[in-house]
């Protein structure tokens, strides 16, 4: 029996051995391959995200993972700038508006074609805004952005023609402020004609534009591949041949990949990882412009919220700093207003309630809760760049809350329902936050605190006709140092009336393999990769 | 035995129905709109209320239900709310990739798991045994989670010998025929890309295996143990039969049965219960696409994929009876 033991030992070892010799000779040669093929230029960049796209027709969705690759296929009339949303000529090349601010005549660029080969000219710009405005908002979600679709009171485009081949002219029925920033903005992108009419629905899996890379394949949750496109009408670019947006849920283990040189490049770094890869000497950390705001929200119509005092009180409570440094790795600012600093209109005179427990309390007492109250604290279930860390952030709310008597009962629920609740108002107080689309003000503070946002996206349900008035006469107001004195106006009487407690502005990580460069990414989320190159 | 076959097959439909009732009672009963969900938290409440009577999702939960089964005795699975593709052709892919990943961890686990049992048995209260024991506690108890990336820590990371994610190399990917890669590869005489594929399976169906291979261990141990105390084992010891084939023929085939059942409980555990690996190692399989289906609400798929987890369940406990017979024939289908 003895000697029957030691044979099984000998040959477990043996074939234990055998496998580990196996996975080592066969993995220095896999190393020796990918060392040859980088003598060699790189030129195939593996991107990896957490989420895949839901749909490649831009206009379909309102979702930021669609807008990472399309806005590589498509291209808009106007583009934003390479780090801020200042405006640039695009698929058009110049553009005059007129003194009323009604028309804007746009002069196109020649000799531009869409993938398949169909040209790109004034009759394709017409065909797209036609497709969309005779849509409604459940196919093409963003056109809201102007007012609404062609049968609707609001729509606030009245005509598209085309005057030429190579000049479009837009008619408005009144003057929209933000009318060029949101002709930037990737649901916009305008697709080939020929292509939309030959797929139908199914254009939403073979998107055709006219950017640097053209569709080749959409493997669903596990990758999105692009090639160059050959024909690409600024010379030189794009400088990859290929890439490939790979769906790795997990954050950790999609910085494992990149340690592993499986991808080259991943978004949605956790801070506290930031560590990590800057001990690694095969990687770099980059950093996207902020243009963001995390914030508490407080439900106006319930009590004790519906009190101003209660409200002014609890946003003296809350530590900001401390949670920066906690959660964030300090790659945060604090906010005082709703919208960031980078956005023209910002109030900046405006000053953040300190952290204050004494006044507070005294606060407290004036709204009749000298004892404090009871109240629900949602916290949100999934990390956002502007939330990492939703729950831990509660955490510290909840005990800051506590110095003042306020008991703050912490819930959560998955994130379809936590939307749906907010929509509801259905919440005491929440946690929520917001990335900007075009970079302007009317995106965040009519988006977020108008009263015609609420059941839509003005979760506190915050009602001041006061702000109303600002915020509708800084929409048609086309003088733009004129706008920015209403949106700041706006911001004194909503810090005044503190729906909000706004927490912060983040700056959201990527991280990528040492080689790569020209990376620029975009406050808006999603960028261009058509100068990206490996060294 | 074609009769009781023929006979079992029948009696799963009542259960697969009985199935379709239960998981769409469930999901009703989770809040959340998926018009909401699929339009995004900027759509206008206009939208979300017309998506939600285009998707006829207004109608009362019955007139859904039979909407539903009559499709699916059509064959058909649905369409899905997301991505607006037919799950019949979607779902594909994700189960072959899940399939292959369980196939190749049960292997793993089976060869293991059973070895490490017999012997264990064979030596009980040797090292050997307390050292397999205490490991298979650890394997039942470890969270995946941790056990996956601490494996591509450790194998990755550290040592560079084995790929983190994904089921291929991305830039040069498999040309997918039946999607089940290992397959794939050797009908296209890629040996170069099997074993690629097969060095990005070693750490997820690892993970996977984990549990069921500490689980078959200690089942196999136990039933070992007491075959061996039993009367005819001792004559054929004291006939002089070498150890080895009164453990592995004659113990073995009376212990195997209860350890049958176990692997095909465990089978179908595996198959639903992916998520976890498949987060963790990018996996595309259908553990991931439920997930994504349930953050969506996506009605259809999260009912369409639970039934055909539910019904390959099924099918494997039958095909686990039926091996019953092949093992012991003298388990009787007279009933």
């Amino acid at each position: 029996m003895k000697k029957i033991s030691v044979t099984w030992l000998l040959i477990s070892l043996l074939a234990i051995s055998m496998f580990l010799a196996g996975c080592g000779s066969k993995s220095t040669s896999g190393t020796k391959s990918s060392n040859s093929s980088s003598s060699s230029k790189k030129d195939t960049l593996v991107y990896g995200r957490g989420g895949d796209s839901t749909s490649l027709d831009p206009i379909t969705t309102t979702e930021g993972e669609t807008f990472k690759v399309t806005i590589n296929i498509f291209e808009t009339l106007v583009n934003y700038g390479e780090q801020d949303t200042t405006l640039h000529p695009g698929l058009a090349k110049s553009w005059e508006v007129s003194p009323d601010g009604l028309t804007y005549t746009f002069h196109l660029q020649q000799g531009v074609k869409f993938q398949d080969g169909t040209d790109f000219n004034a009759d394709a710009v017409v065909f797209n805004f036609d497709r969309w405005m005779n849509g409604d908002d459940k196919q093409f979600p963003y056109y809201t952005m102007f007012g609404g679709y062609k049968k609707d009171a609001g729509h606030v485009i009245k005509d598209v023609k085309a005057i030429d081949q190579n000049t479009v002219q837009f008619v408005l029925k009144h003057p929209m402020a933000p009318f060029l920033k949101n002709l930037a903005m990737s649901p916009f992108g305008i697709a080939s004609p020929t292509a939309v009419k030959k797929w139908g629905d199914k254009f939403r899996e073979h998107p055709v534009g006219t950017g640097p890379f053209q569709f080749v394949e959409w493997k669903q949750n596990d990758r999105i591949v692009l090639e160059k496109n050959p024909n690409y009408w600024q010379k030189g670019l794009p400088k990859l041949n290929k890439i490939i947006f790979r769906v790795i849920p997990e954050n950790t283990a999609r910085l494992n990949a990149l340690a592993n040189g499986e991808i080259d490049v991943m978004d949605g770094l956790n801070n506290s990882d930031e560590a990590t890869v800057k001990a690694n000497s095969n990687l770099q950390i980059i950093k996207r412009p902020s243009m963001n705001v995390g914030y508490l929200g407080f439900t106006v119509t319930r009590k004790p919220f519906d009190n101003k005092l209660v409200r002014q009180a609890l946003s003296y409570a809350i530590d900001k700093k401390a949670i920066i440094n906690a959660f964030y790795g300090g790659q945060a600012v604090p906010a005082k207003n709703p919208m960031p600093p980078s956005i023209e209109g910002y109030n900046d005179d405006i000053q953040d309630y300190p952290y204050d427990l004494a006044k507070a309390k005294d606060l407290l007492k004036q709204a009749g809760y000298p004892n404090g109250f009871s109240m629900d604290l949602w916290a949100m279930p999934v990390a956002r760049p502007y939330m990492p860390e939703g729950m831990k952030v509660a955490e510290v709310i909840q005990e800051s809350l506590s110095k003042i008597g306020v008991k703050a009962k912490i819930q959560s629920v998955d994130w379809a329902t936590y939307l749906d609740k907010a929509a509801k108002g259905e919440f005491d107080a929440y946690m929520l936050g917001w990335t900007g689309d075009n970079g302007d003000a009317d995106n965040f503070l009519y988006a977020l605190l108008d009263k015609d946002s609420i059941g839509s996206n003005n979760y506190s349900r915050y009602n001041n006709d006061q702000v109303h008035n600002l915020l509708i006469k800084a929409q048609q107001e086309t003088d733009q140092a004129k706008r920015n004195e209403l949106y700041k106006q706006a911001q004194v009487i909503i810090h005044d009336d503190a729906p909000w407690v706004p927490l912060v502005h983040s700056t959201p990580l990527l991280a990528a393999s040492k080689d790569v460069v020209n990376y620029i990414p975009h406050p808006t989320g999603s960028e261009v990769l058509s100068k990206v190159e490996f060294k | 035995m074609l009769t009781y076959t023929v006979r079992r097959l029948f009696s799963l439909i009542p259960v697969l129905i009985g199935m379709t009732l239960v998981v769409f009672a469930i999901i009703h009963a989770i809040p959340g709109n998926p018009a909401q969900v699929i339009l995004g938290q900027r759509a206008t409440k206009e939208a979300v209320k017309a998506l939600t009577e285009q998707l006829g999702l207004n109608k009362p939960w019955y007139i859904q239900y039979f909407e539903y089964i009559k499709s699916l005795l059509h064959g058909d699975l649905g369409i899905s709310l997301r991505t607006r593709g037919p799950i019949n052709e979607e779902i594909w892919p994700y189960l072959m990739a899940t399939l292959e990943l369980t196939i190749v961890a049960m292997l793993i686990a089976i060869i293991i798991g059973v070895n490490a049992g017999v012997i264990s048995a064979w030596f009980s209260n040797s090292w050997f045994d307390y050292t397999a024991m205490v490991l298979a506690l650890i394997g039942v108890s470890l969270p995946i989670f941790w056990l996956g990336l601490m494996e591509q820590w450790a194998f990755s990371i550290k040592l560079g010998w084995l790929p983190t994610t994904g089921r291929e190399d991305v830039r040069d990917p498999v040309n997918a025929m039946t999607n089940l890669y290992l397959l794939d590869t050797l009908l296209q005489g890629r040996f170069d890309q099997f074993w690629v594929v097969l060095q990005h399976l070693i750490l997820p169906s690892l993970a996977l295996a984990t549990i069921p291979m500490a689980i078959i261990a200690r089942m196999t141990r136990a039933t070992m143990l007491e075959v061996m105390k039993s009367d005819f084992i001792r004559t054929a010891r004291a006939k002089g039969l070498r150890m080895f084939w009164v453990v592995y023929k004659h113990s073995f085939k009376n212990a195997i049965i209860p350890v049958l059942t176990v692997i095909g409980l465990q089978t179908g555990l595996l198959l639903g219960g992916a998520i976890l690996t498949e987060t963790i190692f990018g996996w595309p399989g259908i553990g991931r696409y439920l997930f994504d289906a349930i953050s969506y609400r996506d009605y259809p798929v999260i009912q369409s994929g639970i039934l055909i987890i539910a019904a390959i369940f099924v099918f494997i406990n039958l095909i686990v009876d039926l091996l019953y017979v092949f093992v012991d024939p003298r388990i009787k289908f007279t009933k």
